[in-house]
């Protein structure tokens, strides 16, 4: 087949998808398939033109790449494409948007305010923020409403951390979550083709705060698959995760990041494109359940070229 | 190892859209391609199946000697039998490092310091401890104080490691009088001195100072320097000079880690230098860089935010600022990234986080429009972020501390 592998991009995230863009080239060849390397820029539509591939995968993360902006214009073309539409896109990339389209299928969240810097700016929103840190509760998180990995994420455990706090996420985003910070078991459940994969946990190595850094560092948090869960604790994250997918509607694969809490499992965002480097969760859940990282990659393929 | 996250945010400038005042690039492009054609043009007539060959671990003696008239130039004596070449500069602190450090080990340096360093010092696990700067470089009184509490603790730092002239990241320069006391410490308390010196030959101003190699007569002192800022990056190319014991073994370590730097760059530079040509085109690259950083400086003036504070350099690559305290310079590099413009964050120059409101920007690989656009860019950015902050602080429900004590009233 012939796949434009789509990579790079502008978003903060763009030496992850290099990673993710690079590995899953490796594998395309191995499978035989022609590659066509794109990074984005002025010259993506017409290359994407006139080589006219049978499918595009995307490999990247982050704004423009994870939000739709490259899906709809790949549905102009009549290029299909890897994992979800250009809708699902939007409400995953938009962290506040998933939340209130979980809330309202009944998918357990924890509680959250958004802020947007133009209602701090203009509307002196700021002075919600005590009313706030009362609705939400302490310790919270800051955290940008538009960024995968963890890029300006603050535990706020004071009222009067709050503005340093959003002005870091609001470093990242125009809108800013504060949202309850879940204490329990960080468990990444990776969906495939609408079925769970084994679910991966994570186990920090150095500190409480999982970060971006433990993220894509090998030997910066250990991870544990399948993780050490009672058959009806699986089943319970299990169902949480794929409700969690489908409200979304994403397609095609996903990674739904649950707190396991002591009184049951929270959804805190589901990414629409998971990282596929060498070390991230999607491929080792896929490892775990017997898929090899070429396998995973065929049948992200297949799923593209059945919707 | 230093933050991935950081890794990551930095791939963006790579592309073309972004001005990236992050680099620590020297400007190439006015090297006249009829010197690189007449030196490749040599080669041909009379080198190629030397220069296609392997060469002396230390180094070819022609650059050898070069390196002598290039230290010459800033009265810095040495024999061209204690230069060891390396590949680049980089290597230079590479191999010393991993010659003199055990993990454990105490190095002692500027903070902030070169941020190319840290990833090198932790690798090896050293234990890197920062003394902080002030206009006239490393404060000795803070550094003998250091010296003091290890001496306590039963340590002995194996070396301190710092740029005196035109530090990089800081931009300032070590004074006459610390030059002496310096050296002085390092032979009462027999400790190494590593002078890293790559801009010590791009001066805009004022009189040169010795070389800290020159005052201590390379007793305690190893010298690093490097042709990457006055001739090429590209290359290359840079050396140590190290007394005889330290430097067999550094010649040890650079055959395990590449047996000699490359035959083809060090015959191009060795000719290029002997030619004499590099002194004009030296003096060209310091006209250069500093009409660029009084654009830079003239335009901090312009587009920085209240409160913010920064170094006029004499030489060297890099400007030091430092933004109001509220600011965090890792986030105002994630908000000048959407903008599409770079520099290096503070804490990229300190093992402890520190340097959090600093940033390091370079003026010397960036064009004068695009210095002025990317400063407009920074500074828009931080005062946004500033506005906001205040915005959030300044209401009755969210009244905050200020952030810096207000003044007692003395009546």
């Amino acid at each position: 087949m012939k796949v434009a592998l789509l990579q790079g991009g502008r978003s903060l995230e763009r030496g992850v998808s290099l990673r993710s863009g690079q590995r899953v080239t490796e594998a395309l060849l191995d499978l035989g398939h022609q590659v066509d390397v794109m990074d984005l820029g002025p010259d993506l539509v017409g290359r994407l033109d006139s080589s006219r591939p049978d499918v595009a995968f995307i490999a990247l993360h982050g704004t423009e790449g994870e939000d739709g902006t490259v899906q709809a214009l790949l549905e102009l073309l009549d290029i299909p494409y890897t994992g979800p539409g250009v809708a699902a896109c939007k409400r995953c990339m938009d962290k506040s948007l998933a939340k209130y389209t979980l809330r309202e299928n009944d998918i357990p969240t924890p509680d959250w305010v958004t802020y947007s810097e133009a209602a701090i700016r203009d509307f002196g929103a700021a002075s919600t923020f005590a009313a706030a840190v009362e609705q939400v509760g302490l310790p919270l998180v800051a955290k940008p409403a538009s960024q995968g990995s963890s890029l300006g994420v603050k535990v706020v455990t004071d009222l009067e951390q709050v503005p340093g706090a959003l002005i870091t996420a609001l470093s990242y985003d125009d809108r800013a979550l504060l949202e309850s910070w879940v204490s329990g078991r960080e468990l990444a459940v990776s969906v495939l083709g609408g079925e769970t994969l084994p679910v991966v946990e994570a186990i920090p190595t150095e500190s409480n705060a999982y970060d971006f850094e433990a993220r894509y560092e090998i030997g910066a948090a250990s991870f544990e698959c399948p993780a050490s869960l009672g058959e009806a604790e699986t089943a319970e994250v299990e169902r949480v995760a794929l409700g969690a997918y489908e409200a979304l509607g994403c397609s095609g694969f996903a990674r739904v990041d649950v707190m396991l809490a002591e009184d049951g499992p929270q959804v805190l965002e589901v990414n629409a494109i998971p990282g596929l480097t060498e070390t991230s969760l999607l491929p080792q859940a896929a490892e775990a359940a017997g898929l090899d990282f070429e396998a995973m990659v065929q049948k992200i393929l297949d799923l593209s070229l059945d919707r | 190892m230093r933050s991935s996250a950081m890794r990551d945010m930095m791939a963006i400038t790579a592309r073309p859209e972004v001005i990236s005042l992050a680099g620590g690039l020297p400007d190439t492009s006015t090297f006249p391609p009829e010197a690189f054609a007449a030196e490749m043009h040599r080669i041909e007539k009379t080198a190629v199946a030397e220069v296609l060959q392997y060469g002396p671990t230390e180094g070819s003696n022609l650059v050898r000697e070069q390196i002598v008239e290039v230290m010459a130039a800033e009265d810095t004596r040495v024999d061209a039998m204690d230069i060891t070449v390396t590949t680049g500069g980089q290597q230079a602190i590479d191999l010393i490092t991993k010659v003199l450090i055990d993990p454990g080990d105490v190095i002692i340096c500027d903070a902030p310091t070169y941020p190319g360093a840290i990833p090198t010092f932790c690798s090896y696990e050293a234990d890197v401890r920062q003394i902080e700067m002030d206009s006239d470089g490393m404060r000795i009184d803070l550094l003998e104080e250091t010296l003091e509490t290890l001496e306590r603790e039963g340590k002995r730092p194996k070396f301190i490691y710092s740029i005196p002239t035109f530090q990089n990241p800081g931009g300032v320069t070590l004074s006459l009088e610390r030059r002496r006391r310096l050296v002085e410490i390092a032979r009462e308390k027999e400790i190494l001195v590593v002078e890293d010196n790559p801009y010590g030959l791009l001066r805009f101003e004022g009189e040169p100072l010795p070389t800290l190699y020159s005052l201590d007569g390379g007793n305690y002192v190893v010298y690093l320097g490097t042709f990457s800022k006055i001739l090429s990056a590209g290359l290359r190319i840079g050396w140590l000079v190290t007394p005889t014991p330290i430097r067999e073994k550094v010649v040890l370590g650079k055959q395990a880690a590449d047996l000699c730097t490359s035959t083809l760059t060090q015959d191009f530079a060795g000719h290029f230098f002997q030619s004499g040509r590099w002194r004009e085109y030296v003096a060209e690259l310091v006209e250069i860089y500093r009409t660029r950083r009084d654009t830079m400086v003239n335009a901090m003036a312009e587009y920085f935010p209240h409160g913010a504070t920064w170094n006029k350099p004499t030489g060297g690559l890099f400007i030091w600022a430092t933004m109001p305290d509220v600011l965090s310079s890792q986030d105002l590099l994630a908000k000048a990234l959407s903008r599409n413009v770079a520099f290096v964050p503070g804490p990229n120059a300190y093992v402890d986080g520190g340097g959090t409101s600093s940033m390091r920007l370079n003026f010397s690989g960036v064009k004068e429009d695009e210095i002025i656009e990317g400063i407009r860019r920074i500074g828009q950015v931080a005062r946004e972020q500033l506005k906001l902050y205040e915005t959030m602080t300044s209401t009755d429900e969210m009244r905050l501390p200020p952030s810096t004590p207000p003044e007692e009233d003395a009546s």
